[in-house]
Order: C-alpha cells, then structure tokens, then sequence
C-alpha cells in the first residue's frame, strides 16, 4: 500500500509541471497557476458587475437622484449583495487558498482536474443564480428570509456554488498533505498558509450551514417541503452568512502578513502569538451567527450574550492581536530596514507609492477602526436594539468586507500579478492612486451609512420620504445629508474600483512580461537594501527592538475603542426603558 | 518570514516579547469587561429586550388584534382611515405588522408601562420606532410581548426595516404618547 501510494504520488509529481519563480526561487505549479489565474478573473469579473450594482443602490438611496423604479432597486440590491459578497469574494478566497499551499509550499496541486469542476460548479451557480435575480422573480434579498420565496434556481445556483467551494477547499487539503508527503518544505506550514488553512476551515462550517438551510429551501420552493421556520431559517443562514465573513477576516488577515512579508521584509513578531490568534478564530468566530438575531423573538438572553461576543470575545481578542502584530511586524522590519528614527520614520518611509503595501496598510486601519469598533459595539446583545435593520448594519460591514476584505484583495493583486499572471502592472501611476482613491470612497460610504443608521434610516429601503405612505413620517434632515454624501463617496469608490478592474484586466491582456531581471522590480517599489528572498533572518521578537510606533497606534486605536462602546451605552440608557 | 515555514522548527517554545504579552492581557481584560457589561445591563440596565415568547398562528393574532381595536378604538388617524386606539394605562396592547401597514394606530400614555404583543400575519417585517430608534423583528407564528414605558410624549413613526416585498417602504404606522392630562 505504501509504496502503491508513494508511486501515485511519484507519477503525480511527474506529471505536474512547473516553472521557477525568478522572485522567490519557488517551484509553481503550471496547474496551480492557470486555476488561481482562472478564479481570479473570475472573482474581478463579478466585482466589476457587482460594483456597478452597488453603485446604483447608493445613487437610489441618495433621495435627490433616487435614480431606479422601487422593483429595480430590490433586484439590484439583491444582486449586489450576491456578486460582491458572495462570488468576487469566494473566487478570490479559492485562489487565494491555491495559492497559500500549492505555490507558498512549493509544492504541486492535488487533484488540479478537479479543480476545474470545482471552478465550472462555482461558476454555473452563480450565473444561475444571477439569472434568476436578473429575472426578476427572486427579489428576496441576499438573506432571501422565508417565509418570502425566490425561484428555486436562486437556491439551486447557490447550492451549487457552495459544493463547487467545498470542493476547492478541499483540494487546498489535499495539496497540505501532499506536500507535507513529499517534504515540500521544512517544518511547519508557513504563517500565512495557515491563516489560509484557518480561512478553510471556517468555511466548511459555513458551506455546511449553507447547504444545510438552503437544501431544504430548495425543496421548499419546489414544493416538496410545506414550511421552514422562520427562527430556525435565520439561526442556520446566518452560520453561513455570517460565518463567510470570517473565511474573509481569516484570508484577509493572511493577506496582511503576506503583503508585509513581500514589501517590507516583515516576519511575525511571535510565530506562537499570530498562530494562537488565528486558533481563536477557527474556534470562536462561527458563534457570530448571533449577531443577527439579537433582537429576534424567541432565543433565550443567555444564548445571545455568549454567542454575540463569541464566547467573551475570544475571537476579538484574536483580531485585536493582529491588529497590534501586523503593523508591529512592519515596524521591526523597517527598523531593520534602516528607519530607526522617532517613533514613526518607519512608517512615514513605508512604500506608500507601492500600491500593494499602500492597500494593505489601509486595509488594516479601516478594517480596525471603522469595521471592528462598529461591529463590537453593534454585536453588543442591548445596543444592538438602537442598530438593527438601519442603515448602520450595512455601514458596520462595508467597513468590513470592502476597505477590509476588498481593499486587501485588491493590493494582493499588484502582487499576483507579477508573480503569478507574469506581467509588469500596467499604468503604474494610476495603480499607485487606486488604492487611496477606493479607500476613501469605501470608508466615507461606511461611514455615513453608519451616520444615517445612528438617525435611524432603515437599510434596505427605496424611499425614505416615504411619499407613498398611508402614515407619513420624516427623518430627520441629516439623514438625507448622509445619504447624500454616501453616493458621493460611492461614485468615488466606483472610481477607484473600476481603475481596479481596468488596471488588471489590461495588464493581464497586455501587460508587459515579466522576466528574471525586472521581476522584483515588478513588485513595486520597495524599501532599499531589501530583497524578498534572503530577508532579515532571526526571529522578530527577540526582545531587542522597541516598537513605540506600535505602541501608540494601538493605544490609539484602544482608546476610540472605548469611548465609542461607553457612548453608545449612554444613548442605550436614554431609550425608553424596556423589559 | 510569513511566507516561509518558521525558522525555528520548535516555534512554540519561543519566548513571547513583553510588549506583545501586556497588549494580549488588555484585549482580554477589555473583552471580559464587555462581556460582563451586557449581564450586569441585564440587571441593573433598563432597556433589554423581552424574552416573552408564544408560538400563535398568524390569523389568530390579526383576529385578537382586531377584538383589541374594535375595544378600544377611539376615532381614526387622520385622514388615514387607519384606526386610532387608545386602550387603557398600563393594559396589554396589540400591534401588528403585515403588507404593508403596521395596525392599528396606538395612543399611549407617557410614563405607563404596556405589555405590547408584536407579530406578523404574513412576512417578517422589521419594527423600526422613530426617531427614538428601536428596531424588533417581528416574525410570523411568533407573538413577541415587549413591556415597554414610553418615556416622551409625541408622535412616533413607525418604520418597516425588514425588507418585506415591492411596497416594503410604504410600510408605516404611528404611535402616539400623550401626557397623562392630555390623555384623560
């Protein structure tokens, strides 16, 4: 058996091929590379379409365009919520889990055909879920809550995405236990193959709660199944809905690492500390399912209050870590790098105008500032009374999912780019911009949403004067100033993602080629005296360098983080008392 | 680097730096804070959220809420034709939502405390007070009893922020809490 194993194993690795990487020095696997080249068209192909929705909700939502019919904007918003939350982002996480085994650990794919089922099984659904949308008969919103039906094939297309998913997840598996088989690499996997792997195995949980609700709903909707419970439906859903959102933390946060290890040179502090906190989130994070039914009828208080804080926020915890190891990793290195004056040469000097590391660093301090604080304070069991359902609910997760996740994909991309599509970046200038212009944008369209949800505006809304109305009622005035300023900064954000897309695909069309001499040049300006492959060698944190830079961004960040959760239990204490 | 195995095969044993460690310890306390923060608002705080639950069929809630109305019905909102209620201080209250009104009208009286039953006859609808700005989801089968003191006089709006179908932003209703005197 061993040896029958070992010999499969053998042919397997004959059969693979593979190029050198002039950057890493890395063995990638041509089957590896065509199917992360694949998913990530794929995933900038519905970001693009997504994005075009999203656009067209907040030029609805802004009351002085209010530019579609009520019937479009509920089936554009649906379809929204579907391309971006759902299908730009998991294409991009499969690539993304590709890449952090077979190409990080040198190693070849398993199974690369059944990659391309995986692919065609993603791909199908969505688009046949998209149709369905299109249709106009599923209108249902991306939660599609029973007891409101869409057209079976809505579910049916989701259902499938979701198998299509499991499936990539699990050839990421596999191609561990390959390359771990055939002693691709040294040791234990490295940090950012294991935040991806935290990222796989948060979403089998997901993809299973997917497919346990949404297999009966199907039925449902055909007629097999007489009712779904509406509790039940949300509690299950959400294990999907919610849960997704931390494949997207964990992928994102690997991300983070990856990026600063390429541009910067930067190592963990603690090997121990960035590994336990991802632990965290493999065994807390899918608890958040609470969140959204904090103010539902019929779960009991204990039940909210240990799973809205995750168990007395275990996983916070985790995020808060790397909150202060991430830029604390890129503070050691670049002190290492030369920049050792004050408390933020090491910053100030940071690769700005590399729009990969300028990316990621954004993407940290939106995620934390404006995603995490918001969502500690909107999972907070009372609170959330004053926040549920309005317009803060999709603030809190823009803030998330778009300068968080997105923006992180986003400056990723400068970096696969070269390294695994091969080609130079094209427009350099404008690349440089993108990700300044698309932070602003999306941070401002979070921010005033979260504005207008603390007055009250409900999301998912087409009119807010409710001219229609049989009992007329007024928001407030500076909730159409809000609103207002939300499609602005979404029109800014359209900008800095359509320069995303326009950027990527003409580079992949016509890029450049990238060769042995101008492939680390490729990657984007870097500090000097640093090459990618023979960086800094002895552990971060040997205790001999001081991080006061560190220190105070997150004293920083600590203290907001207070102030904004007290604040919001005094407006708690002001409502009408309830009981 | 991240991107590399670590480079000490034993990397659990490494020592942890201190400054790592004292942030550790503050993200902890301070989730253990919050944790306790929502028990203790459980206790001593006065806005929680009722865990009064019954399992109700969607038409014997619109048939009790329509027997609540008929008694106590004092004229009709406006022009609205929409019932205006007035049920006695302190009594148990019925609201419901469906497409896509919320029904009847309340008049409260500011200070008493109701027992305020909240359900669905068809979708789940989203109940959005304003401007105080409390938001409940109200479900189908489930009747939710809220004890809820209205604490200022006025007329409130009340929102629809589930969505709930093509007319799901013309769904409103009102509740209005008068002062005792006023309220006679």
């Amino acid at each position: 058996m061993a040896t029958s194993a070992a010999q499969a194993g053998m042919i397997g690795a004959l059969a693979a091929r593979f190029r050198s990487c002039p950057v890493t020095g890395l063995q990638i696997d041509l089957a590896a590379e065509r199917l992360i080249k694949a998913n990530a068209i794929a995933a900038v192909v519905f970001l693009a379409i997504g994005g075009v929705f999203g656009l067209l909700v907040a030029l609805t939502r802004w009351p002085a365009v209010h530019l579609l019919s009520s019937d479009m904007f509920y089936l554009v918003l649906t379809a929204h919520g579907l391309d971006v939350l759902l299908l730009w982002i998991i294409f991009f996480e499969i690539a993304v889990l590709y890449f952090a085994s077979a190409i990080l650990l040198n190693s070849r794919l398993a199974a690369p055909r059944l990659g391309w089922v995986a692919f065609a099984l993603m791909l199908i659904g969505g688009l046949l879920t998209n149709v369905a949308v299109l249709q106009g008969d599923s209108s249902v919103m991306f939660t599609s809550y029973v007891p409101m039906q869409a057209s079976p094939n809505f579910y049916l297309g989701l259902i499938l995405f979701a198998v299509g998913a499991l499936i990539g997840c699990c050839i990421f598996l596999g191609t561990l236990v390959i390359a771990k088989d055939e002693q691709t690499y040294e040791g234990s996997i490295p940090l950012v193959t294991f935040g991806a792997l935290t990222a796989c195995i948060i979403a089998f949980f997901t993809l299973a709660s997917g497919a346990v609700i949404l297999i009966p709903t199907w039925l449902w909707s055909l007629g097999y199944i007489s009712h779904i419970d509406t509790v039940m439906y949300k509690l299950v859903w959400w294990g999907m809905g919610h849960s997704s959102q931390q494949i997207n933390v964990s992928a994102h946060v690997a991300i983070w690492y990856l990026i600063a290890a390429v541009t910067v040179g930067a190592k963990p502090l603690s090997e121990k500390v960035s590994r336990g906190a991802f632990l965290m989130y493999i065994l807390f994070l899918q608890l958040a399912s609470a969140h959204h039914m904090l103010v539902e009828p019929g779960l009991s208080s204990e039940w909210k209050v240990f799973n809205t804080s995750y168990a007395m926020y275990l996983a916070v915890l985790g995020s808060m870590i790397h909150g202060m190891t991430v830029p604390g990793a890129i503070e050691a290195a670049q002190r290492k790098n030369g920049y050792v004056n004050g408390a933020f040469e090491w910053l100030r000097k940071a690769p700005w105008n590399n729009p990969a590391f300028a990316g990621m660093f954004l993407s940290l301090v939106l995620f934390g500032f404006l995603g995490g604080i918001s969502g500690v304070v909107l999972g907070t069991e009372q609170i959330n009374i004053m926040m549920h359902n309005t317009l803060y609910v999709p603030g809190h997760f823009h803030a998330t999912v778009v300068t968080g996740t997105t923006l992180a994909f986003m400056a990723v991309t400068y970096l696969v780019l070269p390294l695994i599509f091969q080609r130079e970046v094209a427009f350099p200038k404008l690349a440089r911009i993108q990700p300044y212009l698309f932070a602003i944008g999306a941070g401002g369209i979070s921010l005033f949403m979260m504005g207008a949800g603390t007055l009250g505006v409900s999301r998912r809304h087409w009119d807010i004067t409710f001219s229609d109305a049989t009992l007329a009622f007024d928001y407030p005035a500076a909730a159409f100033l809000m609103l207002g300023l939300n499609g602005l900064f979404a029109i800014l954000a359209t900008v800095g993602g359509a320069l995303y897309v326009i950027i990527a695909v003409w580079t992949i069309l016509f890029g450049r080629r990238v060769t042995a001499e101008n492939a680390l040049a490729a990657l984007g300006p870097m500090p000097p005296r640093l090459q990618v492959h023979t960086a800094v060698a002895e552990y971060g944190s040997a205790g001999t360098w001081h991080l006061p830079g560190t220190y105070i961004l997150i004293s920083v960040f600590f203290v907001s983080f207070v102030l904004y959760y007290f604040v919001n239990w005094k407006y708690l204490s002001e409502l009408w008392p309830m009981g | 680097m991240a991107i590399q195995p670590p480079e000490t095969r034993i990397w659990w044993n490494e020592p942890v730096a201190r400054g790592e460690l004292v942030w550790i310890v503050i993200a902890f306390l301070w989730g253990v804070i919050m944790f306790f923060m929502m028990i203790w608002w459980h206790l001593e705080g006065r806005q929680n959220l009722s865990t009064e639950v019954y399992r109700i069929a969607p038409d014997v809630f619109v048939s009790r809420t329509e027997a609540f109305t008929e008694t106590y019905q004092v004229g009709e909102e406006g022009e609205s034709g929409v019932p205006l209620v007035r049920p006695p201080p302190g009594s148990d209250v019925y609201l419901l939502g469906r497409l896509w009104e919320w029904w009847p009208v309340l008049e409260l009286e500011r200070g008493q405390t109701y027992r305020l039953h909240l359900s669905s006859a068809d979708w789940q609808h989203g109940l959005s007070l304003q401007p105080v700005n409390i938001n409940v989801q109200v479900h189908p089968g489930i009747e939710h009893v809220l004890t809820i003191t209205p604490t200022t006089s006025g007329v409130f709006g009340i929102v629809c922020n589930e969505f709930c179908g093509a007319g799901h932003h013309q769904m409103t209703g009102r509740i209005r809490v008068v002062d005792a005197a006023a309220g006679g």
